[in-house]
């Protein structure tokens, strides 16, 4: 199983500024070590949901980093509003998690 | 007795929330279906090819697109980019670093609420143009930032 994600969801206005950290290698397939080439392992997509509707859909490649970080705006949020993060890899490995929504400093 | 009896309820309340937690938690990855990958445009190793497996066939120069990156980058194992697009009806963005073997770095599509902003730290191999494509109204706009690399970070 996959380490969990940091999400920080804070709200700006009517906005929600959301800072999500994954833990993933993010090899990519070029990196050599002692026993050979690493294989390449990296997230394929991520899903962002607010209350359950799709907010955003990303791909991407093995150039993200390690430990990729992703920052999004959701519009029209609220305090207490739901904000969960799906990703889904390569070798088909998935991890969702779930934050909430606070009111920005 | 009385106490006892209390005290089973607020257990089987308590597990009672615990249920529906765990089926609304079931419920929720089989409602997150990813669009399926582009495996054309992602494995294109010219940025032209990236373009047009993008479906962007005559790219439009934009002020309204920021990219946000550092000039000179110290460690290509991480290059924070943000783009911002201030375009209206902004549909997606696509962040292009045009000289990693593979250019296309991150594509994200935005449905209701998804505001045209995306953050991320990107790995790149050298010195490069980092290019965003932004998808709206079902034109391409686009943008460029040359981002210097002094230790490449795709080995």
């Amino acid at each position: 199983m996959a380490d969990p994600m940091r999400i920080r969801a804070t709200l700006q206005g009517d906005t929600a500024d959301v800072r999500i950290l994954m833990r993933h290698p993010m090899e990519t397939g070029t990196r050599k070590t002692a026993s050979g080439v690493v294989p390449l392992h990296f997230i394929q997509s991520v899903i962002v949901q607010h209350n359950g509707k799709t907010v955003m859909d990303v791909q991407w490649n093995q150039a993200i980093s390690r430990d990729p970080f992703l920052g999004v705006r959701v519009k029209g949020a609220k305090i207490g509003d739901k904000i969960t993060v799906t990703w889904t890899d390569n070798k088909g490995d998935k991890r969702t998690d779930e934050a909430t929504v606070v009111a920005g400093s | 007795m009385k106490h006892l009896r209390r005290g089973f309820l607020k257990l089987a309340g308590g597990s009672g929330a615990l249920v529906t937690l765990a089926a609304t938690g079931l419920l929720k990855p089989s409602a997150a279906w990813a669009a399926p990958w582009n495996k054309n445009a992602f494995e294109s190793k010219a940025t032209a090819d990236v373009i047009k497996n993008l479906g962007a066939s005559t790219l439009i120069e934009s002020k309204d697109i920021t990219i946000t990156a550092p000039d000179i980058a110290e460690n290509g194992a991480i290059v924070p980019v943000a783009v911002t697009s201030r375009i209206p009806n902004t549909q997606s963005i696509a962040i292009i670093a045009e000289k990693n073997p593979f250019p296309l770095a991150a594509s994200v599509d935005f449905s209701g609420g998804g505001e045209g902003y995306v953050s991320t730290r990107l790995k790149m191999g050298q010195t490069s143009d980092v290019r965003a494509i932004v998808k709206a109204d079902g034109k391409f706009y686009t943008a460029v930032k040359e981002v210097k690399v002094t230790v490449g970070g795709c080995g």
